[in-house]
């Protein structure tokens, strides 16, 4: 067990086989993530309608306006310089009511931000974290597994969508078409008292005993998200970078209006990135890990790597890596000092691992 | 897992075989679960030099590097080159198959005050106590 972010949390579930086994689980078929640890905070309109989304538009980066009902979009919350307070999943629960899903480790953090920054807005912030249990059931018969615990029809649910329908005899119960592993999966948020949290696990366990599935710890969940190059609070994105150098510029839409950070992301965009995050594969035998330095082929120190690992889909060592741009070229060499010596990289494409997009509807038992 | 009686334990979790001045070392079943898969190992080449309590290689998992300590100083004699290819013989048979270097002893003082297996056992079933509670 580790502490994470106050939590105490599995790394890997020896039951389950270890890491390798859960990250190649979920890839497969299915895996159960406790995710409890996220935070919970639901923003709903005043007297009036429209305050909640007002507060969203403005304490976060992505265009909020353009979720119906039923539909989460990824996003993030940004400091007045255009770097990270953290990335988030906006859900639009009701005409006026909106759900963030938070990281632990920034949980009061954010709250605190929310808080302040949303007193402008005729609106209603309430912190939820407590009040769920949080699973995410993932991988290509993720769908599969939920569907036999619920009423809800899933096939009916796209990608960042959610409903809500009866789980495990718990009425009313969200279940969201999200992850963090790259497969498609849901998360489902139940009540999170003891004996509730354990008859759900239980019985998404047993519901899954036919496809294998195995629960997941806080390894594979880094290992899958770092193949689909997901970024980690703390590591690819932090309150020292900004939304251009992450690459994220497809959930960031500055054309919808005043939000936090969105002047200094237009200056910063004017004057160009100075580094941006690129993948990089191991060439030599050697596993590059967080904070390792990289270097270019001259031996001068020019990024620094904020995840790497063995990628088990892969077979791989991989990392993802702050560079200058002229470093960026798919192809590049470039080298990542471990233990004192130089070891042969090269920049891939990312993610270094994608999903094959099935057309068909998915099979449901 | 069973340790054997023959080795000696250190704190950081090696075993060390004594034959003569000759002398086997491995990680131990405690480490390899405490790791999880093994995917990386390093060694040193044959002919270097090892100083007990320093590292002298690396093994990795998917998720952490651990170092591996030396639990006598000596020269090493031949390294494990199975390993490169099947580092996951750790996890299978720490304590036999996936021997990680031989060395000739240069000085054989403090192996005796190493653990023995009964004093191992105890030694990682006090700091299982200390992690869960």
């Amino acid at each position: 067990m580790v502490n994470f972010g106050g939590w105490d949390m599995p790394v890997e579930y020896p039951s389950s086989g270890g890491l390798i086994v859960e990250h190649k689980a979920v890839r497969g078929s299915v895996g159960v993530f406790d995710v409890s640890h996220m935070g919970d905070i639901r923003i709903r309109s005043g007297k009036k309608p429209g305050g909640a989304l007002a507060a969203v538009q403005h304490i976060t980066m992505n265009d909020a306006s353009k979720l119906a009902i039923g539909q989460a979009q990824y996003s993030a919350m940004l400091y007045p310089q255009g770097t990270f307070v953290d990335d988030l999943i906006v859900h639009r629960l009701g005409e006026d009511d909106y759900l963030l899903v938070i990281n632990a480790g920034t949980r009061e953090k954010d709250i605190y931000w929310v808080r302040e920054n949303t007193k402008a807005f005729d609106c209603v912030v309430e912190e939820l974290s407590d009040a769920y249990t949080q699973l995410a059931i993932q991988g290509p018969r993720a769908a599969e597994v939920v569907q036999k615990l619920t009423d809800a029809d899933l096939s009916g649910v796209k990608n960042y969508w959610f409903t809500h329908g009866t789980v495990c005899a718990l009425k009313n119960t969200l279940i969201a078409r999200t992850g963090y592993t790259g497969e498609d999966g849901f998360e489902i948020y139940v009540p999170s008292d003891e004996p509730t949290s354990e008859k759900v696990w239980n019985q998404v366990m047993e519901a899954g005993r036919g496809f294998g599935i195995v629960p997941c710890g806080l390894g594979a969940r880094n290992t899958l998200r770092l193949e689909s190059k997901m970024a980690l609070y703390g590591h690819e994105i932090s309150d020292k970078i900004n939304v251009w150098e992450a690459g994220l510029d497809r959930y960031c839409k500055l054309e919808k209006g005043n939000f936090i950070g969105r002047g200094a992301l237009e200056r910063a965009k004017a004057a160009g990135v100075t580094r941006t995050l690129v993948g990089l594969e191991m060439i030599d035998r050697g596993i590059a890990r967080d904070e390792y330095s990289c270097c270019n082929e001259a031996g001068e120190k020019i990024g620094v790597v904020t995840s790497g690992s063995p990628s088990p889909t892969l077979g791989k060592n991989i990392a993802l890596v702050y560079v200058p741009p002229a470093y960026s070229a798919l192809g590049t060499i470039l080298y990542v000092e471990i233990r004192g010596q130089k070891y042969k990289a090269q920049v891939v494409a990312t993610p270094f691992y994608k999903r094959q997009k099935k057309a068909a509807a998915p099979r449901l038992a | 897992m069973a340790y054997p009686k023959s080795y000696r334990y250190t704190k950081e979790h090696e075993w060390i075989e004594v034959k003569g001045d000759l002398a086997t070392i491995g990680i131990t079943d405690h480490a390899q679960h405490e790791l999880g898969d093994v995917v990386f190992v390093e060694l040193p080449k044959p002919g270097a030099k090892i100083e007990a309590g320093k590292s002298f290689g690396t093994v990795e998992s998917v998720k952490a590097v651990s170092e591996i300590y030396a639990p006598a100083s000596g020269e090493v004699i031949e390294i494990n080159g199975e390993l490169q290819n099947k580092p996951e013989t750790i996890n299978n048979d720490p304590h036999g198959a996936a021997w990680l270097i031989k060395v000739r002893l240069t000085n054989a003082k403090g192996i005796s005050d190493l653990m023995d297996a009964p004093a191992y056992e105890a030694y990682i079933a006090e700091k299982g106590k200390e992690t869960s509670a």
